[in-house]
């Protein structure tokens, strides 16, 4: 994507020096996190799992910097500067995920812990036994995982962009190809360490940031009251009104089942479940339940910086500027260039582990499973690390060559996909009810009526129904969940009553207990 | 499960009064939930270890 607009700030040195200071700071402790609780690195789970040696504190920054990506950081400002109360549905998702997180988490880290499980769609594998299963699993991890690291890439962007370098053609992508490069060049030799030290630097960057920004923006604009009012104001100044700050009635459907479909689909995403099974305890995971919240409130915070941004009069030609216009307005050039340096780095955590959670869905799922079977440790890390360079290289050519829109697009797809293997690992965590067949067909009915629907609202998250007088529109991925749910439930007793064999399952009800 | 019937209502608290240090009941209930939430977690927790 290189359309920038043409009236631009012209660049200022302060800011960029200082970024590019804190981003070379970040590169060397990437590369120096391969000796960090030195492991073997030839070996897949010290690779891509960190051999599962993180306690409480290590956990809770390199989970929160997963989850809070520099993309969220930027995109819910942006929706509550452009619609208001709807944006802040991003509050309730990231409330209710962490009860969800503390029951079924727990029961996934010690299955894997116990089997030496690196994926979900491994513990998928062993529960049924069905590899075409824990294929559909893994394609789904994967196929949502790169849109995800390529909007990475777009928080990149805009701080670059807004830091004063713009160009045309590919000569506007160079400061964003030299970042991507040295993240693939460090993931690649440090693993998942790399991110879980550079979190520590991002999330304390964060922190600072959106603290004084919470402290300092009321102030200078007025007061949180005034900046309700003015939000307030602004929506309404328009027919039919572009926004409220109070949420309608008319959106609590959509409002409600964007927060819990969200939420569901939240710790299904690879890389999420990457960040729980390098815990190196049970505890760290139930404990982190307890104490990640503290991201939402920064988010919820940050999400109001949306109507700062409002009141502070900012002109943007995309809501996505809204935030780092914000900054570079209100602030000096010093803590401009610190601020986006945070942002940029935000988004270098995260791209990092989504890269490699797909490399081990990859490596686990389909290259051992189909084209290696008797790969050794040392392959499979060798693989893995080859398809975190891929999967990297893949995002950037999309983001540079295809328009950002459909980067979001496909990213809200993914939500709707990763939401229907919920059947397979969530309920197949407590029951093995569900034939495996049944599970497979119940996917793709779910993978398939979710996009369709999605399409055909041109790709929005939400679809009306009209009951009566009364139009609920309510999150597309719930809605396909359902049919998932409904295919996969009716079609076991038909399975099982045709005769159809269930595998063995090598789990044992005891493996999901804390030892 | 308290958070989940509390959040996922927003009949409940999609209101502006009353207000709390200027922010309007629907941003400072989410945010007291936000805070419910954690503590309720925890208590779990202690009482399940």
């Amino acid at each position: 994507m290189s359309a920038t607009e043409p009236s631009r700030l012209p660049i200022d040195p302060i800011a960029v020096g200082v970024f590019l200071v804190m981003f070379a700071a970040v590169t060397i402790l990437g590369f120096f996190a391969a000796r960090w609780r030195r492991g073997d690195l030839t070996q897949l789970h010290e690779w891509g799992l960190a051999g599962r040696r993180f306690g409480v504190a290590v956990s809770w920054f390199l989970i929160g910097g997963d989850l809070y990506t520099a993309y969220t950081l930027i995109a819910v400002p942006a929706a509550v500067f452009g619609t208001g109360a709807p944006g802040f549905f991003a509050v309730p998702y990231t409330i209710i995920a962490y009860p969800i997180m503390f029951l079924v988490m727990p029961r996934l880290w010690c299955v894997s812990e116990k089997h030496g499980f690196v994926t979900p769609a491994d513990f998928v594998r062993a529960r049924y036994g069905s590899a075409p299963l824990a294929l559909a699993i893994a394609i789904t991890g994967i196929l949502a995982t790169m849109p995800y690291i390529a909007l990475q890439l777009v928080g990149i962007q805009v701080v670059i962009a807004a830091l004063g370098f713009t160009g045309t053609g590919l000569a506007a992508d160079v400061p964003l190809i030299v970042a991507f490069l040295i993240l693939a060049a460090y993931t690649y030799s440090s693993g998942l360490r790399a991110p879980a030290l550079i979190a520590f630097v991002k999330d304390a960057m964060i922190y600072i940031v959106i603290l004084v920004a919470i402290a300092a923006i009321p102030l200078r604009l007025g007061g949180f009251a005034h900046l309700f009012t003015v939000a307030q104001a602004h929506f309404a100044a328009t027919t039919p009104p572009t926004g409220s700050v109070i949420l309608a009635p008319k959106a609590y459907w959509s409002y409600a089942t964007l927060a819990l479909g969200s939420a569901l689909a939240l710790f299904m995403y690879p890389h999420a479940i990457t960040g729980i099974l390098s815990a190196s305890r049970v505890d760290v995971v139930k404990r982190n339940a307890v104490l990640l919240p503290a991201y939402s409130l920064l988010l919820g915070l940050v999400a109001l910086l949306g109507y700062a941004a409002i009141v502070a009069g900012v002109h943007v030609t995309k809501p996505s500027d809204a935030l780092p216009a914000l900054f570079a307005a209100l602030f000096p050039s010093w803590f401009v260039g610190f601020a986006f340096a945070a942002i940029a780095i935000g988004a270098l955590v995260p791209a990092a582990i989504m890269s490699i959670a797909a490399a081990n869905l990859w490596t686990r799922n389909i290259y051992k499973a189909y084209l290696k079977p008797d790969a050794t440790d040392a392959e499979e890390a060798r693989s893995a690390k080859i398809a975190s360079l891929l999967v990297k290289l893949g995002a950037l050519a999309f983001i540079i060559w295809v328009p950002t829109q459909y980067a979001i697009n496909l990213q809200l797809l993914g939500g709707i996909w990763m939401l229907q293997t919920v059947p397979a690992i969530v309920v197949g965590l407590y029951r093995r009810w569900f034939h495996h067949r049944a599970l497979l067909i119940g996917w793709l009915a779910g993978m398939l009526s979710g996009t369709a629907l999605s399409f055909s609202q041109g790709v929005k998250p939400t679809l009306a129904f009209t009951l009566g007088t009364y139009t609920i529109a309510p999150y597309i991925g719930l809605d396909a969940l359902v049919v998932n749910l409904i295919v996969a439930a009716a079609l076991t007793p038909v399975f099982d009553r045709m005769g159809a064999p269930r595998h063995a399952d090598s789990t044992l009800a005891a493996d999901y207990a804390a030892a | 499960m308290l958070p989940f019937v509390a959040l996922l209502v927003p009949a409940f608290y999609a209101r502006a009064e009353p207000a709390l240090f200027g922010f309007p009941f629907f941003y400072w209930y989410q945010f007291a939930w936000l805070l419910a939430t954690s503590g309720l977690t925890a208590l779990v927790y202690r009482a399940t270890r």
